[in-house]
């Protein structure tokens, strides 16, 4: 098996990224101006990425399937980002939340990645501030913060439950600003269908006009794929309906190793599956556990009340109620790791806790916060007497100016007030860590291809630590990508505009072209949606929250069945070249068919448990997550062999010289 | 629930387009508006005839890609929702349902229900920015305080999603709430404040040359806007305005 240069600098580690910059080539500003680089993508990472490259004197042409930059999937970031400010002087540094990171990622990450991006995420706020983003302030003007999961300090900015939302529209600004001056051309409404090689080198791609339907031929001198993850394999999940795997899919057919597929997140708060309709699944915030109390009924008589609606949660007394995070992590309570969060759900539900008429809901409460804050604003404003029902009024006023977004979005989906009653949730795909292998300077296996953001899978190890996605999208494109691709970049300064009138780009047009040709003409009975509805049930099933090895072989062969028949039974409507949703999704789906595949063959291989990938065989005697460090600390890394069924597993072996592996424990 | 759905049929930029009907039955209320479509369309592929092309994405009222004339109503009946966010409950059995696309000039048809909103980011390329490079070495994010109630106003402004609502409200088709909405943000913050002047007059200007109407103060952008964007930013903006265009004038 070969070995993966990951290209970590030597020295210790928190002068690696310093020095590294330091020692790389550059690319002087009147040579950028001779350079393209194609950016898919504009959500966090592609759209700072495409900005800062652009600001820096490269030509940057920019993609996105929507039909603005700004409505990129990392718009629907709520929570909070985080960065080791200490503002809150509560003992937060670089090297705690570089620890935190690693930690909560179950020891399966690059140190010296993670620890890059605990430096630089101090450079992100002042950035974005500098941009014009509103974040949250607190009364002196300052800037606030709240704690997220796996975390004992405070250290997620926000701008209340929209925080992705107003860095993305930072993002899209410093973009704006570039389009307009014509150094970004960006590119809406188009698909990235495939990558073009010249001589072994990313040197190109071949897009879909989403409007006219017709492929089209863009170059550069470097490709960089910040296109996101690819959670929706599942069907249903907290992404985006457009989200896809296509563009790290068709990178990785042309030699980019895809590191770790199996590593998923299943978030646990998230709005329940109401029926067979459902198109998408609603997250509730993890911020929310700031002050939400999870809990289910102890009693089986009061779980079957409320499922017949004779009972109401608040007419169980507190002592018949479970509050079972704080019961089995008292020291972390609520704000365990997300992966713990949801198993713990899912132990409760599968005892038959669950509280709503599938049986697979637990509460999220937040009457003892509504209480708290409106005792607290009764003694600030000095009143003594203030009625019980005037304190719970002013208690609400507080958490609605903290949560207001996600109370209405709840409200408006359920039609149940959590201002009142506790909310329903349950937990739901939400993010994947796996991704694209890279290197340290974030390039894939292919020369001049790189992956940045959700779509890499650099910084997170087995399972990501909430409000560190917003951080690692803006890291990677405004502060480590932009220096790293220089070094690559030098040696193209005498290239010259590469010409899309090559056989290369010929041949990779023609392949795009056969593929949709023989997808259009299956002429078969089933839409689009049915293939995909049955994949996600198969990947939520088996290849899920909780995997065994017998579930995952299973889920292999009916993977394969399920893509055998979308080749013969799919029907798309209309035709190639026009504006074609469905076809739009085909592509997309056909891709699923095959990575779905690959996450269940990762997750067969790495029989130990670890962050988010729960494999049933190795759990403690408390059902904990049991990790195999003498034999998995590895990041698998698959090569594409010609076939899909039959990937090559290479191993890149972690080194951990600054943090101890030690079973993670958040009692 | 049974219902009647009345909806914009139109092939291309160049076709004239007409109203076509479609029976649906089968609705439960606690379907979002646009899994009702997604029902409609899968029927419809089954059937062999072309679905209904209409835009989304999120599909929880953020990413500004929904819209939709309901009833004649830009994001439908309810308030402070978008069109993904909108649920079947909100209408009953037998009714019968009008879904139109945005009918602006600056924003033409592309297919069906789906228009071309790209107008508005040529707008934001005209001056929706702080001219600030990425550097890692901007001040502190904390050595400018800035008072609560202005960060908080400045926030409720950003929190435009770009959706259109307000441009196919507006009898004008104007597009001042929008704009202002951005203006108002960085006006509202000392960073934006440097450029503050320019920026009102270019968005301005752009907004005026892509084809956007004059702003009668008719206020019915604000009552559709599903993000609630106050009728105060317009005010605020005309402020900016007068004041960049008098200084202007120098
Ligand atoms: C509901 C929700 C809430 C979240 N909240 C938080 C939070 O509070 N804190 C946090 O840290 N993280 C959060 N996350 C995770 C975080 O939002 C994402 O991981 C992150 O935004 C991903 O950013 P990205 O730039 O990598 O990709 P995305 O934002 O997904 O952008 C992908 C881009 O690629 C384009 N694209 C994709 N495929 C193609 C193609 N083939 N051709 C052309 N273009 C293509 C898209 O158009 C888009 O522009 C949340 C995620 C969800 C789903
Ligand atoms: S102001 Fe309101 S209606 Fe207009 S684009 Fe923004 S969010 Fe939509
Ligand atoms: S689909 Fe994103 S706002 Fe409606």
């Amino acid at each position: 098996m070969s070995v993966l240069d990951s290209k970590v600098p030597g020295g210790p580690i928190e002068k690696k990224w310093s020095a590294h910059k330091n020692n790389i080539r550059l690319v002087n500003p009147a040579n950028k101006r001779n350079i393209d680089v194609i950016v898919v993508g504009t959500g966090l990472a592609g759209g700072s990425a495409a900005a800062s490259m652009a600001e820096l004197g490269y030509n940057v042409k920019a993609f996105c399937f929507q039909d603005s930059p700004r409505r990129a999937h990392s718009i629907a970031a709520q929570g909070g980002i985080n960065a080791a400010k200490n503002y809150q002087g509560d003992g937060d540094s670089i090297y705690r939340l570089f620890y935190d990171t690693v930690k909560g990622g179950d020891y399966r990450a690059r140190e010296a990645n993670v620890y890059r991006l605990a430096e630089v995420s101090v450079n992100i706020i002042d950035q974005c501030v500098a941009q014009g983003v509103p974040f949250a302030r607190d009364y002196g003007g300052l800037l606030d913060n709240r704690s997220f999961g796996g975390a004992q300090v405070s250290r997620t900015f926000y701008a209340k439950g929209q925080t992705g939302q107003q860095l993305l529209l930072g993002a899209y600004s410093a973009m704006s600003r570039q389009i307009g001056k014509g150094k970004i051309k960006m590119y809406n409404r188009h698909e990235m269908l495939e990558l073009v090689l010249v001589d072994g080198k990313a040197r190109g791609i071949i897009a879909r006009n989403l409007v006219s339907g017709k492929l089209e031929r863009f170059s550069g001198h470097a490709v960089v794929i910040a296109s996101g993850g690819y959670g929706n394999v599942f069907f249903l999940s907290t992404n985006a309906m457009g989200s896809n795997a296509t563009a790290a899919w068709r990178i990785h057919k042309k030699g980019a190793y895809f590191a770790n597929p199996c590593f998923t997140q299943i978030h646990p708060t998230c709005i329940p599956v109401s029926g067979d309709h459902q198109s998408k699944l609603t997250l509730m915030s993890e911020s929310l556990r700031n002050d939400g109390r999870i809990w289910v009924p102890k009693n089986m008589e009061d779980v079957e009340a409320i499922r017949k609606g004779t009972k109401k949660p608040v007419d169980i007394p507190a002592e018949d109620r479970d509050y079972y995070l704080e019961r089995r992590y008292p020291a972390f309570g609520n704000l365990v790791p997300r992966d713990v969060a949801s198993r713990a759900a899912k132990e409760r539900c599968d005892a038959g806790y669950g509280v709503n008429a599938t049986g697979e809901a637990v509460f999220l409460d937040f009457a003892s916060a509504i209480e708290r804050y409106g005792n607290e604003q009764a003694t600030m404003a000095g009143m003594a007497n203030a009625s019980r029902e005037k304190i719970l009024e002013m208690g609400r006023e507080v958490v609605k100016a903290k949560y207001g977004n996600l109370f209405q979005m709840y409200y408006k989906i359920t039609d149940d007030d959590p201002y009142f009653t506790p909310m329903k949730i349950y937990p739901a795909v939400h993010y994947t860590m796996g991704g694209i292998w890279v290197d340290y300077n974030l390039m894939t296996t292919v020369p001049g291809c790189y992956a940045i953001g959700e779509a890499n899978f650099s910084d997170h190890g087995a399972n990501r630590l909430g409000a560190s996605a917003l951080m690692q999208g803006l890291a990677d494109g405004y502060f480590v990508l932009p220096y790293t691709i220089a070094d690559y970049l030098a040696d193209d300064i005498r290239t010259g505009a590469i010409s899309t009138e090559t056989a290369e780009f010929d041949e990779a047009e023609k392949a795009v072209k056969d593929r949709i040709t023989s997808l259009m003409s299956i002429g078969g009975s089933k839409s689009v949606d049915h293939f995909h509805k049955r994949l996600g049930k198969v990947m939520w099933d088996k290849v899920g929250m909780a995997r065994n090895e017998q579930g995952l072989k299973e889920a292999i062969t009916e993977i394969k069945a399920i893509r055998e028949e979308f080749y013969k039974d799919l029907r798309i409507p209309g035709a190639m070249e026009e504006f074609n949703p469905e076809l739009d999704k085909a592509n997309r789906v056909a891709d699923f068919l095959e990575l779905g595949e690959l996450m269940a063959m990762d997750a067969l291989t790495r029989s130990e448990s670890c962050g988010g990938h729960f494999r049933e065989e190795s759990q403690t005697e408390e059902g904990e997550a049991k990790r195999n460090d003498k034999e998995f600390t590895y990041v698998s890394a698959w090569e594409y062999t010609g076939n899909v069924s039959e990937p090559k597993l290479h191993k890149e072996s972690l080194e951990f010289e600054n943090i101890k592996l030690v079973e993670r424990n958040y009692k | 629930m049974k219902l009647t759905l009345k909806i914009w049929r139109q092939k291309g930029p160049n076709d004239k387009g007409q109203m076509a009907t479609y029976p649906i039955d089968g609705i439960d209320g606690d379907m979002s508006f646009l899994e009702m479509l997604d029902v409609l369309n899968e029927q419809l592929i089954h059937k062999g005839e072309e679905p209904v092309a209409f835009d989304h994405d999120c599909r929880e009222g953020i990413c500004g890609m929904c819209s939709l004339f309901i009833n004649g109503e830009a994001h439908g009946p309810d308030r402070g929702v978008t069109t993904c966010q909108l649920h079947m409950r909100k209408f009953d059995d037998g009714d019968t349902i009008y879904i139109e696309p945005w009918r602006a000039k600056a924003f033409p048809v592309i297919k069906d229900l789906v228009v071309d909103r790209t107008a508005f980011d040529r707008v934001m390329a005209a001056g929706g920015f702080v001219s600030v490079n990425t550097s890692g070495n901007t001040q502190d994010a904390n050595a400018i305080p800035i008072a609560k109630a202005d960060a908080d106003k400045a926030f409720e402004a950003a929190t435009c999603i770009g959706c259109g609502a307000c441009v196919a409200t507006c009898k004008n088709s104007s597009a001042m709430l929008f704009v202002s909405a951005k203006v108002s943000q960085l006006a509202l913050l000392p960073q934006g404040q440097v450029e503050a002047r320019d920026r009102v007059l270019n968005m301005v200007k752009k907004m005026d040359e892509e084809g956007f109407g004059n702003c009668t103060n008719t206020g019915a952008c604000e009552v559709e806007c599903p993000k609630e964007i106050s009728l105060d930013n317009i005010a605020r903006m005309n402020r900016e305005f007068m004041k960049a265009a008098l200084c202007h004038e120098d």
